[in-house]
């Protein structure tokens, strides 16, 4: 078993009005930042778990994703391990 | 009628529906987001509010509940389920109805009464009214804009499945008289065999003409009247 922790990127869907993200860019051009060309705002979340594997510990996550964490009408998800710490043999 | 109004952690019109289906003679009972079994009820009501503090994205948690479990067998068994507003995002997210509800396209938080016009007067939640019948209701929320792919969109229209649509005094379905960006002007939808309906504006808070509306009345109504036909 290792302890790994995950980040889990959520993100509205190309195409997806995302308000936020207009108004964010809107503001930041006001402040005299005219070249961005898009800003879109989505979350992460930050999760750690014990599995056996990476690759077990990517599909849970992605499984968790499907089911809770991204709603798949708006969101696009993106999962990477950013640490992995092997259990000590007992 | 015998309505359950199902009520989560920050759901706060449950009471606003629980009065209205006793105004129009129904009898309504509280059932507890972490209570089993729909079977002694004939309707199935969603209420508004913040359910979970609308935490990840509004209705997210709430569809986890066990409880939701017995919504989606009720509905799945043609049962009538309504969905106001935060129940209306709820049954989105367990997926009884298409399309999502993401942030309003303001920005901002929007209270206020909207005009809307009635699209179709065959579902057991809308007899009582005429078709192209404009009704003042009033909205609460920050998280109604209502969006679906495009295959779902175009779906929704030719199966002619948006019940309400936001309009302006003319009954027109301008930008202006659009609260939130809903594509479409979309206000509420049915399912496909239309027992299941999910609205952002709250019928339920136009019940007395002290409070400005009485045009959710016939909602309820109707939903009374429809339900006894089909006891009987």
């Amino acid at each position: 078993m290792s302890q790994f922790q995950l980040e889990i990127r959520v993100k509205p869907r190309p195409g997806l009005l995302d308000p936020q993200g207009k108004a964010i860019h809107n503001a930041l051009h006001s402040l005299g930042w005219d070249s961005i060309e898009d800003v879109r705002v989505g979350k992460v979340i930050y999760l750690e778990l014990e599995a056996d594997s990476r690759e077990i510990a990517v599909d849970r996550v992605h499984a968790m994703c499907r089911k809770l964490l991204s709603n798949p009408v708006t969101e696009d998800f993106e999962v990477s391990v950013s640490e992995e710490v092997e259990a000590e043999p007992l | 009628m015998r309505a359950a109004v199902v009520t989560f952690p920050g759901s706060n019109c449950d009471y606003d529906l629980y009065k209205a289906i006793q105004q129009v003679g129904g009898e309504a009972s509280f059932v507890w987001h972490r209570e089993r079994g729909l079977e002694s009820y004939d309707a199935v009501l969603l209420p508004g509010g913040f359910s979970y503090g609308d935490y990840l994205r509004a209705g997210a948690i709430a569809r986890m509940s066990p409880i939701m479990e017995d919504v989606v067998e009720f509905a799945n068994n043609g049962g009538a389920v309504l969905g106001i507003c935060n129940g209306f995002q709820i049954l989105c997210e367990a997926g009884l109805l298409p399309g999502a509800l993401v942030r309003n396209a303001s920005l901002s938080f929007q209270s206020k009464d909207v005009r809307l016009r009635v699209e179709r007067t065959d579902t057991l939640f809308t007899t009582g009214y005429t078709l192209g019948q404009t009704l003042r209701v009033p909205i609460a929320h920050g998280e109604g804009n209502y969006e679906a792919d495009q295959r779902t969109l175009e779906q929704l229209e030719t199966e002619g499945r948006v019940v309400f649509r936001y309009v302006d005094q003319a009954g027109e379905t301008t930008e202006d008289a659009n609260p939130n960006g809903s594509w479409h002007n979309i206000a509420g939808i049915t399912n496909a065999t239309g027992n299941v309906l999910g609205m952002m504006p709250h019928p339920e808070r136009s019940m007395e003409q002290l409070l400005g509306s009485v045009d959710g009345v016939a909602l309820f109504t109707s939903l009374g009247s429809n339900l006894a036909m089909l006891t009987n």
